[in-house]
């Protein structure tokens, strides 16, 4: 094909193998960012109108939304900013801005969303649409047990995909850039005709799913049509990789709502492109950054229609538009290209912003140049996060992204069935209560027993061996439930809620993971240290809960480096994922754990009882897997041991988060020190086998002012776990927590 | 083994020396600076104790932050020459390891232990407290003799020296002050990597109600950090003349 020309050919010429094409045609880079370009006078008007409406929705906290019709990927009009500047086109409605509304996931939650924005669905549509069309989340409620739901309730297992989309699907969006959607169709109507064996129902599923996929193809390219420009062969230059792959992801967020919609690995692949444009003369390193930079802002502006409690969980209207940078090749070639530069660029360019979350993929033969522009970037912008590609290149290889903060999936050939989280501590005071919940009663107000089998504790002062008994019995049966809750909303997801625009991208036969989570690692940890180590003496109420708890004595605590401690985190993670295998999955979907709370460790703790710990009934939980605030004594790298001590590899295969807060004087006296410490940190860090880490470099009396007078701050950035968010769109106890967070600094 | 008396441990040292560095902060100081945002940490008593062999077992989880940066360990306090048995003892076990070590000092401690002390160290942060006797006092509680002492045995270091000095307004914010806190270390300039002012900060004030101790410089503000780093800049220009009179010095003989 004549747009293929100057690139070198190989297997991805005769079948759909993208990192194929990219191993035989990238340019690494080893250089710094001296060559970089601002933003073009087209990007300063363009980005300047986006800001304004992107401002006023913050401020005016009002929405627009399209309640004329429902969601789908070619259902609405082409729709604009401001043509003329506008490089690369497309909104997921016919206005910038404009929310679909998407009703598949659950009904509930559209009309709760609609509400609290004063708004409502066209009657005919809505009338229509429950009559005749059952939801995802009917189906869930359909076939969930008495016990899934009462954990459910309780906050044992909380933020379900069982109301809305499940999202941690990865399109691979490159393919329409580098194929063409015709090319692709062929494909898949080849994979149709070789599925192959009876019609039971793996086959008859597989079936319908390709017929689908291939319906969504041609969506695709309508929709893009009707923009005016033709997909269905590849993309002939840079502006058009950029365009075509931009299109094969709004098609994504046209159709689904998921929570993290993200957007793989691309820098490395578009460079290729644009590396073409410069050998054929027709790019310039500001055009370069100018289709970059109006990429960016496109995804900026991406928008799903969210209810407020959602709001309440994930602040600041987050899409985990999760772009994975940088990294090493199998063959030792670092994945950087100048291109990689170019998408950190945007930060400088247009303004720090939370999205696209930029994640960068290090590993400790990174070039010195790139690693020491990231750790730049980290300190003037808090919006990028880090994780270990020496780690993850082991199984995944090098063509791997990051779906939402840290869940690691080849691209294109692998997908996820997202599963939220358990709420490991409250499960521990299920043990010591004998599987009543400490805060929730039933309708008549008696005790609420959530867990069967669990003998209650009455021991005066708390017996470690018991506990940790009972402890094991609760996560038996917790890692049974958990298992089957996420088979039945995945089965509904399925069939419900098929993303087939998304799925279209990917390979007929994709290997998939059952993603389980965790919340409050380090209560447990500690709890069980203090009454292993120390008195713990519970208080209980008239029936016999324990409500509150006395420890006498000092105990080691996650997040010192101590292995007493260290040890017995390891040791729940580690028990939590073989119980979890025991039970078989949908779809032999392979089990995998994450660590990662991202903003909802603070409505955990509002959720939990006081704990062995000492932590008071309602305080938050760490984020992620990060130590209680203020109980690491010897600084931050002993914090970051501790951490790194929890396995990845089989075991929390599915990401450790870890959010690190430092003031930028503890960092260093000076920008370059800064710098050198910076990257050393992470070279120490990720040497050990650590997975990943948020870095903020702020001074907490600058968070506290942004409190009081955020009209004064509009773009400051801070990470939190696993994604990045403005300060000013987090609740007020997010806020609050965020500063209360153990910050590393000097006296 | 002889155990060293110890005041707290911080894992990422990030300005106390090159790198990042992990900071063993000894108990006891003979000093008592007006200013000192550490003063729980000048008594020469203190329950928790550690042996060198501990301290080479922590310093030793943190290698791998220390290889990229050129990090290592730093002894600070307190004044850590307080307690030299100790510190020597210790030096030896972290070299043998190829661990580096920094010592931050006032120059104020055990002088038997000097000699021994710099022949290990890589690096010496030097506290200048004031340039003559009476400011010493008033800042110190003590006579600048006892720095003189460890000033003089530094003229045979062969490591890397850093200087600092806390500047507090109205005691030497002002350039005649910066000149003579100069001349106290010119003919070291060859070794000298840098000349950080500090600006004097109130951070540490409420350590000090704790304590019930009387805060003396409770009327005196913070230090400006902008006209701090003036001073800054100024020193790190005569830090280069001195260098490069060294340089050519050296040239002609």
């Amino acid at each position: 094909m004549k747009q293929w020309d100057g690139f070198k050919k190989g297997d991805w010429t005769q079948e759909v193998n993208v990192r194929d094409f990219i191993q035989l045609n990238y340019t690494p880079y080893e250089g710094d960012e001296a060559f970089l370009a601002k933003e073009s006078e087209r990007t300063k008007i363009l980005w300047g109108k986006a800001e304004k409406i992107i401002k006023d929705e913050i401020l005016t906290n009002s929405v627009k939304v399209d309640t004329t019709k429902f969601s789908g990927i070619n259902n609405y009009g082409p729709g604009y900013l401001d043509k003329e500047n506008e490089l690369i086109v497309g909104y997921q409605t016919d206005e910038p801005l404009k929310r679909i509304v998407n009703p598949y996931g659950g009904y509930r939650m559209v009309k709760n969303s609609l509400d609290a924005y004063g708004l409502e669905m066209d009657e005919t549509c809505e009338k229509h649409f429950n009559e005749y069309r059952k939801t995802h989340n009917q189906g869930v409620f359909d076939a969930y047990t008495k016990e899934m739901r009462l954990a459910r309730t309780a906050g044992l297992l909380t933020g379900l995909p069982d109301a809305y989309g499940r999202g941690r699907i990865i399109g691979d969006y490159r393919r329409v850039a580098l194929y063409g959607i015709d090319f692709l169709k062929e494909q898949k109507l080849i994979e149709k005709a070789n599925v192959s064996g009876d019609q039971i129902e793996e086959t008859i599923r597989l079936r319908e799913e390709l017929s689908e996929q291939i319906r969504a193809l041609d969506e695709i390219k309508d929709m893009a049509m009707s923009y005016g420009i033709d997909i269905s062969q590849p993309a002939k230059n840079a502006q058009e990789a950029v365009q075509f792959l931009y299109f094969g992801y709004l098609a994504a967020i046209k159709e689904n709502n998921g929570a993290a919609m993200s957007l793989g690995r691309n820098t490395t692949f578009l460079d290729i492109y644009i590396e073409r444009d410069f050998k054929n003369g027709i790019i310039t390193e500001i055009k370069a950054q100018e289709l970059i930079d109006q990429f960016v802002i496109k995804l900026r502006m991406a928008r799903h229609l969210r209810t407020p409690d959602y709001n309440e969980l994930f602040a600041g209207d987050p899409n985990w538009i999760t772009e994975s940078i940088g990294g090493m090749g199998e063959d030792g070639r670092t994945l950087v290209t100048k291109t990689a530069f170019r998408f950190l660029h945007t930060l400088t360019n247009l303004s720090p912003a939370p999205e696209p979350n930029m994640t960068v993929l290090w590993s400790e033969s990174l070039p010195k140049a790139w690693k020491e522009y990231c750790a730049r970037m980290s300190i003037e912008t808090g919006s990028i996060q880090y994780e270990n590609d020496d780690l993850m290149r082991q199984i995944y290889g090098d063509d791997y992204a990051i779906a939402c903060c840290v869940s690691a999936m080849r691209i294109g050939k692998e997908m996820q069935f997202f599963g939220a989280r358990a709420n490991l501590a409250k499960a521990l005071l299920y043990a010591i209560n004998g599987g009543i919940d400490e805060i929730k009663k039933d309708k008549e107000g008696n005790p609420l027993k959530i867990m069967d089998g669990i003998e209650k504790i009455s021991d005066e002062i708390l017996e470690y061996d018991t506990v940790v008994e009972n402890y094991s019995k609760v996560l038996e049966s917790l890692s049974k439930l958990y298992v089957n809750t996420m088979n039945t909303i995945h089965f509904m997801h399925d069939k419900y809620a098929y993303e087939s625009g998304q799925m279209a991208l990917h390979d007929a036969n994709v290997h998939r993971y059952m993603a389980f989570g965790i919340a409050g690692l380090s209560i447990v940890a500690d709890s069980l240290s203090a009454i292993k180590y120390a008195k713990v003496k519970p208080i209980r109420d008239e029936n016999g809960i324990a409500i509150d708890f006395k420890i006498e004595g000092d105990f080691p605590k996650f997040g010192n480096d101590d292995d007493r401690v260290d040890q017995i985190a390891t040791g729940i993670v580690e028990q939590f994922i073989s119980e979890l295998k025991k039970t078989p999955t949908y779809r032999d979907a392979e089990h995998t754990l994450s660590v990662l709370t991202i903003t909802s460790n603070v409505v955990y703790g509002k959720k939990t009882g006081s704990t062995p710990d000492g932590r008071r009934k309602g305080e938050a939980f760490a984020p992620g897997a990060n130590p209680m605030h203020g109980r690491d004594e010897n600084g931050a790298l002993a914090s970051l041991n501790s951490v790194a001590k929890i396995p990845y590899k089989n075991i929390c295969q599915d990401g450790i988060s870890n959010t690190f807060s430092i003031t930028p004087t503890t960092l260093g006296s000076n920008e370059k020190d800064r710098i050198n410490n910076l990257v050393g940190i992470m070279d120490g860090y990720f040497g050990q086998q650590a997975f990943h880490l948020n870095v903020n470099v702020l001074n907490r009396a600058l968070l506290m002012d942004a409190m009081e007078h955020p009209e004064e701050y509009p773009t400051l950035t801070i990470r939190v776990s696993g994604y990045a968010v403005h300060f000013n769109r987090l609740t007020k106890e997010q806020q609050l927590e965020v500063i209360n967070r153990t910050f590393h600094e000097r006296v | 083994m002889v155990e060293g008396r110890i005041h707290s441990i911080e894992t990422m040292g990030l300005v106390d020396g090159p790198g990042i560095r992990t900071i063993f902060f000894l108990q006891g100081c003979p000093l008592r600076c007006v200013y000192c945002h550490n003063p729980d940490s000048q008594t020469m008593f203190s329950k928790r104790r550690i042996t060198s062999d501990e301290v080479v077992k922590i310093a030793k989880k943190y290698k791998p932050y220390y290889k990229s940066t050129g990090g290592g360990v730093t002894f600070s306090g307190g004044d850590p020459l307080v307690q030299g048995e100790f510190l020597v003892e210790t030096m030896k076990k972290l070299k043998a390891e190829g661990i580096t070590t920094a010592i931050d000092t006032s120059g104020y401690g055990d002088n038997r232990y000097y000699k021994e002390v710099l022949n290990l160290a890589d690096i010496i942060i030097l506290d200048i407290k004031h340039y003559d006797n009476e400011g010493y006092k008033n800042v110190t509680g003590k006579s600048i003799g006892g720095f003189y002492k460890f000033l003089s045995y530094l003229e045979d270091f062969r490591g890397t020296i850093w200087i600092r000095h806390v500047m507090v307004p109205s005691f030497t914010d002002n350039e005649e002050s910066i000149i003579k806190l100069f001349n106290q270390i010119a003919h070291l300039a060859s070794k000298i990597d840098r000349f950080e002012i500090l600006p004097y900060h109130k951070m540490g004030i409420e350590k000090y109600e704790n304590l019930n101790r009387e805060y003396v410089l409770k009327d005196i503000p913070e230090m400006d950090r902008e006209k701090a780093k003036t001073f800054e800049d100024m020193l790190a220009k005569m830090l280069e003349q001195e260098r490069q009179k060294y340089r050519i010095a050296k040239e002609i003989i």
